[in-house]
């Protein structure tokens, strides 16, 4: 299903990222870091907590508003059952729609937010994601002092909160149009090679996108998708090119690559994953630059594994999902 | 969408282990961990003047201390994911898997966090450990009469 969109628009975005993320090569692109995962909170699972609703604050002081302007809070994140939102929007005290598609949900929540004010449903949204590395190791991996090695292929998920604030009133960046993913089954299943379960949903979001709006991948200027890390990367190039003959070697990238310095930071190991992967990327490096117009149209393709540590070792699939948006310089 | 053309390219992108690497640090490292429990083994014996089984209870008790405290201090994690199977099969191992999960779990509370799953990962190898343990002792009673 892809929509376009009249009059919904970016206001600001804002970000507050971990320690690996502010040693990363957008080292300085972020509002504000922490040098320690507990972010002073008491457990990981608070330190998220802190991440988001710090975010929030940073925007709301970015924009002059307060909590009671806000409409609709929108938000998602890793942990279970979205806890981590829940405890945010409890301090925002406003109506809140809490969403889950794994690392999809930045971009998911971006599309629920603008068919509502393209609708005149609400004014105005606060769209926030975050999640933690240390919360998704123990959650779907082993105890975080455990030192077991990971293969080659296994990603790295991004520490962070971030946040964005949609209206109706226009602003620099206009949300264009959205494309909402299908549930996708490759028959993959190695929770250590996510970028293989997910490109799968990326190729066949953008490939649906560029029907459904009669436009070539040259259109945009930039498309990013969410964290499929850089074996990932490879296979969407190639499986598009095979599958669909669609180029995406010249004006495409990574979120998970841009995020870490792969070559440098070995943790990281294949890039970053997480729902706030691309969303510190797309809001830390690529709105800056289209504020400063040095690209104006970019397709940001959000990419999730939808799956839990229990049906891994019940040896089902690896289900994937990707939702796009498009965002452009207003005129 | 086509999954054998999918599965293929998968294939071709799949990222190499370094397999005789990691083998080769894992049997150094864990050669290492034996010499270092053979000298505290000769060490307890001499200067305690204990028996060597003794003594061999002392060195695992030394090498589980270590182990937990190493992990404890929050680096032992680095250098098992370095050693790999260097560490973790021996009983270094198995200490740093029960440390490991006990600091995870100590903020869900004694009962219900740390005492639910601190065997999380330790677990599997007690129970199979004492389960081949049982196979072992009877093929060994009925083919070498309890020797």
């Amino acid at each position: 299903m892809t929509n376009k969109y009249n009059n919904v628009y970016l206001e600001s975005v804002s970000t507050v990222v971990g320690p690996y993320e502010h040693n990363g090569p957008l080292n300085r692109r972020f509002d504000r870091y922490y040098d320690n995962l507990y972010m002073h909170e008491d457990s990981f699972e608070n330190a998220e907590i802190h991440l988001m609703s710090e975010s929030i604050d940073i925007l709301l002081d970015k924009i002059n508003k307060q909590k009671k302007d806000i409409d609709l809070f929108i938000a998602g994140d890793l942990q279970n059952q979205i806890t981590a939102s829940c405890y945010s929007a409890l301090k925002i005290n406003k109506p809140f729609l809490g969403v889950y598609s794994a690392c999809a949900s930045n971009v998911e929540a971006l599309i629920i937010a603008s068919q509502l004010i393209d609708a005149k449903r609400v004014r105005n949204s606060l769209v926030s994601v975050s999640s933690h590395n240390m919360v998704s190791e123990r959650q779907f991996r082993n105890p975080t002092e455990y030192g077991a090695p990971k293969p080659n292929s296994a990603t790295f998920t991004a520490t962070g909160g971030a946040s964005a604030f949609l209206t109706k009133e226009k602003k620099d960046i206009k949300i264009e149009s959205s494309t909402i993913g299908r549930v996708i089954d490759m028959e993959q299943n190695d929770p250590n090679n996510m970028g293989a379960c997910m490109a799968a949903a990326a190729a066949d979001t953008i490939y649906r996108h560029l029907k459904d709006l009669k436009r070539t991948s040259d259109y945009y200027d930039l498309i990013v998708t969410g964290d499929l890390g850089k074996y990932g990367k490879d296979i969407l190039i190639e499986y598009m090119q095979k599958e669909y003959q669609i180029d995406l070697s010249k004006n495409y990238n990574d979120c998970g690559i841009i995020l870490y310095d792969t070559k440098e930071q070995k943790e990281v190991q294949a890039g970053g994953s997480g729902p706030v992967c691309s969303a510190l990327v797309v809001y830390g490096d690529i709105i800056p630059k289209m504020k400063n117009k040095e690209i104006r149209k970019v397709l940001y393709v959000a990419t999730g594994a939808l799956f839990n540590s229990t049906m891994v070792f019940q040896k089902m699939n690896i289900l994937s999902i990707a939702h796009a948006i498009s965002l452009e310089v207003s005129e | 969408m086509e999954k054998k053309l999918y599965e293929k390219i998968v294939m071709n992108h799949k990222p190499k282990e370094h397999r005789l690497r990691n083998a080769l640090i894992s049997f150094f490292i864990g050669g290492i961990v034996g010499v270092i429990g053979e000298v505290l083994l000769e060490l307890y014996t001499y200067y305690l003047n204990i028996s060597s089984s003794d003594a061999a209870v002392f060195m695992m008790v030394t090498l589980i201390f270590l182990a937990s405290l190493f992990t404890a201090l929050g680096f032992f994690d680095k250098w098992v994911n370095f050693a790999r199977c260097g560490l973790i099969i021996p009983i270094t191992g198995f200490a740093h898997s029960m440390t490991s999960a006990a600091i995870e779990f100590r903020r869900e509370g004694f009962v219900t966090g740390l005492g639910a799953n601190i065997f999380k990962l330790a677990g599997t190898v007690i129970l199979y450990g004492i389960v081949s343990a049982y196979i072992f002792g009877i093929i060994r009673y009925f083919i070498l009469g309890g020797i």
